[in-house]
């Protein structure tokens, strides 16, 4: 295994935050390829103020692929979409007390996730 | 909390005996080996007894076939860059596979930046090399042949003796990695055709650090690391005695406790069958009898192998994975993908490997923590449609 994990990775590991799917979600993101070994799939709730109001996810993928997941829903539930936009996945690994310079493509994948469950959104809003 | 350690083919526990064997020559028996006077005498006394039960392990001809080296991974390069240099004249052509350790891999893509040309043969779906490409692969130009003994994540053996018939009918000679089958397999090098053989310590309960490389009298070789006439003028460097004489009694107890390694596949047949009892959708990867007694690769499909490995250790077991979040350059185990198992199983692929210290109490624990990981992780995978 390549580089410790820190305490915040390992908590958000073993017990990770809103794991599931949402119905009838938003906005999915899918992520990711099994070649690569990481696989994210990002499920968002938006109201009519755009607010994020709920955000689940499933994922194939490593100890830091699951946590950036867990920490990334963590850190959307309660933005408005325009907030969301802005999290970076430098943002993910810092909230989670940093990532080894070998895991930080996992926080990369985590704002892809992000911002594809975001764009599926945005395209749903434009066809209603 | 119960700690179970199953990843021996990764590195053993030292033996008590071999330490103890040992410390002596890290306190009072100080002397260079190479010293004529009353200091040295014991080193040397100590590295030819060592060296004795190595040949004898290795069913070797004569001591003096037995050199000392650093581990494996210089036994290889020693053993392919040697043979190289030494047969430059004839050709510059070799013959290995896909599934060989990255310490083979890598010698011979360097040496194809140097101009030599390099046959990788492929294995079918168990790892087995196929005994008609490599017939059809020699040719003129074909100065060595190099195929592991058996492959160390699998576990699967290669068919040892049929090759080194053809490299002997061909007069190529024939060095083999064995690393993980010295200890765990009985064979003789003398009647394998056998030119060269890589083995290491850590590998068979000995120290880190020291290993051998077997030269069968005649084979032409040039040396690689120069200096000083140490081992014969093979291979130079004062001798690291303590671990040599760590190794040579390893050796001997490898040879004494050979037999034990089918109690240890009963156990590893044991954990196979109790752990694919109580989960589904599980693929075992290597041969499913021509393997080493104490491996068992499996895939777990739809996860990924390094967060079963942390709930694993969170539970006190030690395992490894060939998925590609581990491996230092982020690729996923060569091993498998040239076995053609797909992406998503290779990922999900857990190594144990067994050791003569693992109990049937060990295995019945990984029986019971094993099924509720797989669960969870698999109620977190987007690839597991339950009931698909």
């Amino acid at each position: 295994m390549e580089g410790q994990y820190s305490d915040k990775v390992m908590e958000h590991f073993r017990n990770p935050h809103n794991v599931g799917e949402i119905p009838d979600a938003d906005g999915i993101g899918n992520v990711g390829n099994p070649v690569c070994g990481d696989i994210m799939r990002l499920y968002i709730k938006v109201d009519k103020n755009e607010i994020i109001t709920d955000a689940k996810f499933k994922t194939f993928g490593c100890g830091a692929a699951i946590a950036t997941s867990s920490m990334v829903t963590d850190l959307v539930r309660g933005k408005t979409v325009a907030e969301a936009l802005k999290v970076s996945n430098s943002a993910v690994a810092e909230a989670l007390g940093g990532l080894p310079k070998i895991k930080m493509h996992c926080s990369v994948l985590a704002e892809e996730a992000l911002r594809s469950a975001i764009k599926d959104y945005m395209d749903k809003k434009k066809k209603a | 909390m119960r700690r179970v350690y199953l990843d021996n083919n990764a590195t053993t526990r030292m033996r008590e005996e071999v330490l103890d064997a040992m410390l002596p020559y890290m306190k009072d028996i100080y002397g260079n080996a190479s010293s004529i006077h009353q200091f040295g005498r014991p080193a040397r006394k100590a590295i030819d007894e060592a060296r004795a039960h190595v040949a004898d392990l290795l069913g070797a001809a004569s001591p003096e076939e037995v050199i000392f080296t650093s581990g494996g991974t210089e036994s290889d390069n020693f053993a392919i860059r040697g043979v190289v240099q030494a047969l430059k004249a004839k050709g510059s052509h070799i013959i290995t596979t896909a599934i060989e350790h990255h310490a083979v891999l890598n010698i011979c893509r360097s040496l194809e930046k140097e101009g030599c040309k390099v046959t990788y043969l492929g294995v079918d779906k168990y790892g087995t090399v196929n005994i008609e490409d490599l017939k059809k692969a020699i040719t003129d130009k074909t100065i060595l042949i190099t195929i592991m003994y058996a492959n160390n994540e699998v576990g699967t053996i290669e068919p040892i003796g049929e090759i080194g018939k053809i490299a002997k009918e061909r007069g190529v000679c024939f060095h083999t990695d064995a690393v993980q089958a010295v200890g765990k397999l009985p064979f003789a090098v003398k009647d394998m055709n056998i030119d060269l053989l890589s083995m290491s310590a850590h590998k068979i309960y000995g120290p880190k650090g020291v290993g051998a490389i077997y030269i069968k009298k005649g084979t032409k070789i040039t040396p690689q690391l120069l200096g000083g006439h140490h081992e014969m003028g093979k291979r130079a460097g004062t001798e690291n005695v303590a671990g040599i004489v760590g190794l040579g009694c390893a050796a001997q107890l490898a040879k004494r406790d050979l037999p034990e390694e089918s109690k240890i596949k009963e156990l590893r047949d044991y954990l196979y069958k109790g752990v694919t009892s109580g989960i589904e959708e599980i693929h075992l990867n290597g041969h499913p009898e021509k393997r080493l007694p104490n491996t068992l690769n499996m895939s777990f499909t739809y996860l990924e192998g390094e967060s079963i490995i942390l709930n694993l250790d969170m539970e006190g077991i030690a395992a490894s994975t060939g998925s590609a979040c581990t491996s230092g350059t982020l690729e996923p185990s060569h091993v498998l993908t040239a076995m053609g198992v797909d992406p998503v199983k290779t990922q999900g692929s857990i190594r144990f490997s067994l050791g003569r210290d693992n109990t049937k109490e060990d295995m019945d624990y990984v029986i019971g923590v094993l099924p509720p990981i797989i669960k969870r992780l698999r109620a977190m995978s987007p690839l597991y449609e339950k009931g698909k």
